[in-house]
C-alpha cells in the first residue's frame, strides 16, 4: 500500500489558478452550474464563510458538486463541450466572504438520501479542506428520513439546512459556514 | 521551530440513540466513467498522512479549524462520483507555463520540467484526471492581485496550466522554478519554494489539493506549513526528486513528484 500524499492548504492565492475567469483566461468550471433551459427549479445558494470570531473569510474556495432535478450526476462534467449542467461549480468568497452558486436545485440522488449538495470547503489557514453538504428548507419531510442527517446529533442539524427565501423573481438559499465557534458547520469525515 | 503537533481531528462516533440506519448497500448512481467498478467504497482520509486543522505555529489556523468532531460518513452512504473532464478542458499550451502567457519574450527564470504520476494507495494509476497547478513566480511573486510582495511581475508569466494525466497517469507539465516568498506569519518568514497542486482522482471524496517542493530547500526545516503533518515520511513525500533521466539536454533540469491519492477498498467497509 502506498500512503497518501498530504493535503496543504489552498493558501491565499489560489484564484487565479482554479477560477482564472477573473484574469481573463479560460477555466474548467465557476459559480454557474446550469444553463437557463435545463429542466428544474433555477435557485441560487449563497452564504458568508465566517472564522472562529464570526469575521467573513475573504479567501475561502468552495467547491459544489450535485445531482441535476431528476437525481443523476453528470457523466462528463466540464469535457469543454457546450452543456446545460455542469454538476460541479468552484466559487471564491473574496466579496466580502459571500460566495453564490447559480444552479438547479438537485433531486434526491437514491432511496432514502434527501436533495443534497456536496460541498468542499478550502481556505488560507486550512490545511486540510473540509467536507459538508447542503440541503434545503423545504424538503422537511425528506430531511428527515435522510441517512447522512441521522448520523448528525440533532441539535447541529441545522447548520446543514439551506434556508429558502423567495425574492422577486428569483429563489435563494442561504447557507452560511460557520468553520469554528458558536454554531459551528457540521462538517464530516467523508 | 515549529513542532509537530499533529493529530487527526476528532472524528465523532455515532450517537448509539440513532441506531443504525437501514439502508441498500449502493446508494449512489455511478457516473459513466467515476466509477467504473461501481459499489466500490473509498478508504478514508488518512489523518496519519494528512495535516490536522488546527496547528499553533501556522497563526491562520487558530480560527479557521473545526472544533467540533468530524461526522464520519458510512461508506455506503458516500458519494463515490467525481466531475470527469475531457480533452476539452485543455488547450494546447497549458501544460506548459513558459509559453501560454507570453506577451513578447520567454518568461525569466529557471525552465524545469515537473512531471510524476498520480496514483492510489494501491499503486493503481490515476488515469485521464484533471491536474491543476499555480505558483509564484522566479522572484517568488504571484499574478494574484491580493500579493503585495516587493518583487517584480513577469509580463510573460503567469504561473498556473493544468493538464490531464495519461493512461498510465503521468502529467507533464514544463514551468519556471519558483521563487521563495516572505509570508508575515512570523517574524522573518519565507515560505520555501513550491508549486500549489489540485487533484481530482475517482471520487469528490478523492479531491487533494497539496504543495510541490523542492529538495535540498534550506526553507523547509523552518515553513510551518510543510511541517503540519506530524508523519516525517510524510513530509518527505511532499518535496520532489531531481531526476537526471527527466531532465532534457540544453533545456531543463527534470523533477518528479508522484501523488498518492485515496484509492478503492478492496473489501468494503461495514456499511
Ligand atoms: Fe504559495
Amino acid at each position: 500500500m502506498l500512503k497518501q500524499t498530504p493535503s496543504q492548504t489552498v493558501g491565499p492565492y489560489f484564484l487565479y489558478g482554479l477560477i482564472p475567469q477573473p484574469y481573463g483566461r479560460r477555466g474548467v468550471a465557476d459559480n454557474r452550474l446550469a444553463s437557463p433551459e435545463l429542466p428544474g427549479e433555477h435557485i441560487r445558494i449563497e452564504g458568508q464563510v465566517l472564522d472562529g470570531e464570526g469575521n467573513p473569510i475573504v479567501d475561502a474556495l468552495i467547491e459544489v458538486w450535485q445531482a441535476d432535478a431528476e437525481g443523476h450526476y453528470p457523466a462528463e462534467a466540464a469535457d469543454g463541450q457546450p452543456r446545460h449542467f455542469a454538476g460541479f461549480g468552484r466559487a471564491d468568497s473574496s466579496a466580502g466572504g459571500l460566495y453564490g452558486f447559480e444552479t438547479v436545485k438537485p433531486g434526491g440522488v437514491a432511496e432514502g438520501q434527501a436533495p443534497h449538495v456536496n460541498v468542499i470547503v478550502y481556505a488560507r489557514g486550512m490545511l486540510s479542506h473540509a467536507f459538508t453538504r447542503i440541503y434545503f428548507s423545504d424538503e422537511a419531510q425528506a430531511n428527515a428520513a435522510d441517512p447522512v442527517l441521522a448520523l448528525v446529533p440533532e441539535e447541529r442539524r441545522n447548520t446543514l439546512i439551506a434556508q429558502r427565501a423567495e425574492l422577486p423573481g428569483r429563489t435563494v438559499y442561504r447557507f452560511d459556514i460557520r468553520l469554528q465557534g458558536e454554531g459551528e458547520t457540521v462538517f464530516f469525515d467523508a | 521551530m515549529p513542532e509537530n503537533i499533529g493529530t487527526r481531528p476528532p472524528i465523532a462516533t455515532v450517537p448509539a440513540i440513532m441506531g443504525k440506519p437501514t439502508v441498500p448497500n449502493d446508494l449512489t448512481k455511478p457516473s459513466g466513467n467515476a466509477n467504473p467498478g461501481g459499489g466500490n467504497a473509498f478508504s478514508p482520509r488518512d489523518w496519519t498522512q494528512h495535516p490536522p486543522y488546527d496547528h499553533g505555529p501556522y497563526r491562520s489556523t487558530a480560527l479557521r479549524s473545526p472544533r467540533q468532531p468530524l461526522i464520519p460518513i458510512k461508506q455506503a452512504l458516500s458519494n463515490l462520483t467525481a466531475p470527469a473532464f475531457g480533452d476539452g478542458s485543455i488547450d494546447a499550451l497549458d501544460h506548459d507555463l513558459t509559453r501560454n502567457a507570453v506577451v513578447n519574450a520567454a518568461p525569466l527564470g529557471e525552465r524545469i520540467i515537473v512531471t510524476g504520476r498520480v496514483l492510489d494507495e494501491d499503486g493503481r494509476p490515476v488515469r485521464r484526471s484533471l491536474v491543476e497547478i499555480w505558483q509564484a513566480n522566479a522572484a517568488g511573486r504571484y499574478v494574484h492581485k491580493v500579493d503585495q510582495h516587493d518583487a517584480p511581475l513577469d509580463p510573460n508569466f503567469f504561473g498556473a496550466g493544468r493538464c490531464l494525466t495519461d493512461d498510465d497517469g503521468r502529467y507533464r507539465f514544463v514551468t519556471i522554478k519558483p521563487g521563495a516568498y516572505p509570508w508575515r506569519n512570523h517574524h522573518n518568514a519565507w515560505r520555501p519554494a513550491h508549486i500549489h497542486f489540485s487533484l481530482f482522482g475517482h471520487s469528490f471524496e478523492s479531491r487533494l489539493v497539496t504543495q510541490m517542493y523542492f529538495p535540498g530547500d534550506p526553507l523547509l526545516p523552518l515553513d510551518p506549513i510543510y511541517n503540519c503533518t506530524p508523519d516525517e515520511s510524510a513530509r518527505q513525500r511532499m518535496i520532489s526528486t531531481f531526476s537526471i533521466d527527466r531532465t532534457e539536454p540544453e533545456w531543463a533540469l527534470g523533477y518528479e513528484f508522484d501523488i498518492v491519492l485515496r484509492g478503492r477498498n478492496a473489501t468494503p467497509m461495514e456499511a
